[in-house]
């Protein structure tokens, strides 16, 4: 095990180099000026001169790059080109928001998906496991924003029982109204996260259900239920666990996109409104941030994997 | 894994008991003085510093409530003086002399002196100023305070302008250190916080010098969906929506008492500008053939419904030089067919429409093909995004025709420059509008713009297809609001909340 966790960190860090370097030649290459979002038609060209000269973006852009990087892992990601407010306290300002939203879309759609899709599994002959299954395609084709809209018109605008938008302006101190807020976004990152989640559960539950341990305990006189519950979701656990990783990241986009339908003040809209501004420290920032996240999940996810079935250890490094 | 569902479960019961209590939680506040405004945009400033690239929303937020010039621009157009209490001008219109009101504090407590006033008009002409305004003001020559009460400005040549220039400076304290994420102005109310992303909120300010707020505070609440906007406005979360920026979610205001929808005048043009300076469009004849063959009234009415108005030159009606001139070059596609068999092209011609991608620029884009087509032009619509717009068509020059939205008042100016992006170039109109701009008074300055503006209208420099409407929609609880909201402005000290 030590052995693997030292080499699963040194791909972890490369890994997170990689995509820094990728993140910032990708942005570079996107035509469009930061200046443009200062400035006001009418703009002399004096003041465009002055404006970029301000800016920085007037060294070359390894010089920029290895700035960047350098300052990145002392934990200071630079400043706004448009706010000029430091980026780290502003990506942190927005980690109450789209974090709680995340882990609890994450956590519902599980606890929604797990047990629907063993069951679509398990009962696959009656006449409810074709319709889950049906089902879930559909909320894989639906988008996230749309089962958004629904949800605001009929909870907020109909039913009037919960905000149609926006976030308190005090946040988690006041707790009832963040809570309230953030019910109609974690419902529909839910909804279409345990949709496609059923799917694998059910994929993972059915290759289990054949399997010769599963026949070996019921022939040793355990109970179907026992069989299944003590053998057999340890072993359908494990491909779950490394698609959850992935869906955990997954959920992390559906939540950006469902931040503007829902007026949230999360990393979504920070990453939409730096984008349209060209506030290059802004999108670096956020895609640093979010990019090193899924990549510790996808970490850990690999570490919890290897706990449960040693198996995958032996196979690995030894 | 067992764990980790029971959390879960924990957590989705959380989330049906807060459903169950749920609904109270909109805004919240009484009526009368003590009421705060809920104000729902989708402006939310970019920083706080007018200089500094703070955009349309740092006006709106802060214009005229936390920041005061020595003049300021009514909601109606006119300009008032505010800091300024008296003005004199030397005779031959180069010496301003103003006399600042007494007891003026500031929001950090300093009494407002002349430094201050000049010190402020210095921001907007530093060198890395990022003003709209910052040409405007090069006129300035020298700024100079004989006493604490007194400034006197110097200025290079007349400019009849330069009152109405001073109502955008905003007078802030001159030992101010942040004014990007903080304030120090004297206006009737103070920064309370900036959530950024999400709320901007202040408060009445008890050492106001003038009549106090009629409110106790405003939140400025930003969205970046119109949508999620309109919704919050039903649901009560603001009380009003500074601008609608389409005519689609009006029809849930419109027949319901609960709300109040105000058409108000606006100074946004949505423009078909010609690069006057290639070929086809360097050919007057060609401009206004173009002018004539499109319906503008029947585009507007396709975008806007009953809201509106057609225009026939780029002077608003709040401008003090406006004069209807829709029947220049009105719609008479036959009349467009002979200017341009004039100008040589019997059969047409085809050129390239830069179309910025947002609302309302493609549909409108369309519309022109179609029109244009029954005329023998053909028009290719080239899609671009804001910013390709700002480099490609207003940097660089390189189009044939693009469309664009021009939201300012009195910037009829810009016909002047042949240097500016559309290239008009008439060596009288730039005379005229540079004499305008050195008036004695200002009716002879009037007389002059008219007379230019006339003159820019019948060349058809551009074509100007409409003027945007300006909506405000507000709860019918809500009195005291401005509803022209001239150039982004939102006072909102005399908004009462019944």
């Amino acid at each position: 095990m030590p052995r693997y966790l030292v080499r699963r960190t040194a791909i972890l860090l490369v890994s997170l180099v990689l995509a820094a370097v990728v993140l910032f030649v990708l942005l570079r290459l996107l035509p469009g000026d930061p200046v443009n979002a200062l400035l006001p038609v009418g703009a002399t060209p004096e003041q465009i001169e002055a404006a970029r000269r301000e800016l920085g973006t007037d060294v070359s852009l390894p010089v920029q790059f290895l700035r960047w990087l350098g300052d990145a892992f002392t934990l200071d990601l630079g400043r706004s080109l448009i706010s000029t407010l430091p980026v780290g306290p502003e990506i942190a300002g927005r980690l109450p928001v789209t974090v709680p939203v995340t882990l609890a879309a994450f956590l519902l759609a599980v606890v929604i998906a797990v047990p629907v899709g063993a069951l679509a599994a398990i009962r696959a002959d009656r006449w409810y496991g074709p319709i889950i299954n049906a089902v879930a395609q559909l909320g894989i084709a639906v988008p996230a924003f749309w089962i958004g809209v629904l949800l605001v018109t009929v909870f907020a605008l109909r039913l009037q029982v919960l905000p149609a938008g926006g976030f308190p302006p005090d946040g988690w101190s006041q707790p009832g109204p963040a809570i309230e807020a953030i019910i109609l976004p974690v419902v529909t990152v839910a909804l279409v996260m345990s949709a496609s989640l059923i799917r694998y559960v059910r994929a993972a539950t059915l290759g289990v259900l054949g399997a010769d341990y599963l026949r070996t305990a019921r022939a040793l006189g355990e109970s179907s239920a026992s069989a299944m519950w003590r053998h057999g979701l340890r072993n359908a656990s494990v491909p779950v666990i490394a698609v959850l990783a992935v869906e955990l990241a997954t959920t992390f986009l559906g939540a950006v996109v469902v931040e503007s339908v829902f007026a949230l003040p999360g990393l979504g809209s920070l990453l939409v409104t730096g984008i349209r501004q060209h506030d290059y420290p802004v999108i670096q920032g956020v895609m640093l941030v979010s990019t090193a996240a899924v990549l510790l999940v996808g970490f850990l996810g690999d570490i919890a994997q290897r706990l449960i079935d040693p198996r995958l250890l032996q196979r690995g490094t030894s | 894994m067992k764990r980790l569902l029971m959390a879960a479960a924990a957590f989705g019961l959380a989330g049906v008991l807060a459903a169950c209590g749920g609904g109270d939680s909109g805004s919240a506040s009484g009526g009368g003085a003590s009421a705060t405004i809920q104000v729902g945009s989708v402006y939310e400033p970019q920083n706080l510093d007018n200089t500094a690239g703070g955009g349309q929303g740092v006006t709106e937020a802060l214009n005229g409530n936390v920041y005061e010039g020595l003049f300021k621009l009514t909601d109606t157009g006119t300009v008032e003086p505010l800091l300024a209490q008296e003005q004199k001008v030397s005779d031959d219109g180069l010496t301003y002399t103003f006399t600042l009101r007494p007891g003026v504090k500031f929001h950090s407590g300093k009494a407002l002196t002349s430094a201050d006033v000049k010190a402020s008009i210095e921001r907007v002409t530093a060198e890395n100023s990022k003003s709209a305004r910052k040409s405007n003001l090069e006129v300035v020559q020298t700024i100079t305070t004989p006493d604490a009460s007194t400034v006197v400005v110097k200025l290079k040549q007349r400019s009849i302008s330069f009152v109405y220039n001073l109502s955008y400076v905003w007078v802030v304290n001159a030992e101010a250190k942040d004014l990007t994420t903080t304030e120090d102005g004297t206006g009737p109310y103070r920064l309370g916080e900036w959530k950024r992303g999400s709320t901007l909120s202040l408060t009445k300010f008890d050492g106001y010098w003038g009549t106090a707020a009629k409110n106790a505070g405003v939140v400025f609440h930003y969205y970046s969906d119109a949508t999620a906007l309109n919704n919050a406005l039903l649901t009560n979360a603001v009380d009003v929506v500074t601008s609608e920026q389409s005519p689609d979610a009006l029809a849930q205001f419109d027949n319901n008492s609960a709300y109040k929808v105000n058409n108000g005048k606006s100074t946004t043009k949505l423009l078909l500008a010609f690069n006057d300076k290639v070929a086809p469009f360097n050919k007057v004849e060609v401009r206004q053939a173009v002018s004539s063959a499109i319906d503008d009234k029947k585009l507007l009415t396709s975008i806007w419904g009953d809201y509106g108005t057609p225009i026939g030159s780029m002077v608003p009606p709040s401008d003090p030089w406006y004069e209807d001139l829709t029947s220049v070059n009105a719609y008479d596609p036959a009349i467009a067919k002979q200017k341009l068999a004039a100008a040589g092209l019997p059969n047409g011609f085809t050129f390239t429409l830069d179309t910025p991608n947002y609302d309302p620029h493609p549909t409108a884009a369309t519309f022109i093909k179609s029109e244009l087509a029954k005329v023998g032009i053909t028009v290719n619509i080239n899609t671009i995004t804001a910013d390709e717009w700002y480099t490609k068509v207003y940097q660089k020059r390189d189009f044939q025709a693009t469309m664009q939205e021009h939201v300012n008042d009195r910037d009829v100016v810009w016909y002047g420059d042949p240097g500016f992006y559309w290239g008009y170039s008439n060596p009288q109109v730039t005379a005229e509008i540079n004499q305008a701009e050195q008036a004695k008074t200002t009716d002879e300055q009037t007389a002059l713009l008219k007379k230019a503006n006339r003159t820019i209208a019948e060349e058809a420099a551009s074509d100007w297809l409409y003027l945007y409407p300006q909506i405000v929609v507000a709860s019918s609880k809500l009195s005291g609001y401005p509803v022209n909201g001239l150039n982004a402005q939102f006072f909102a000290y005399d908004i009462v909340k019944n």
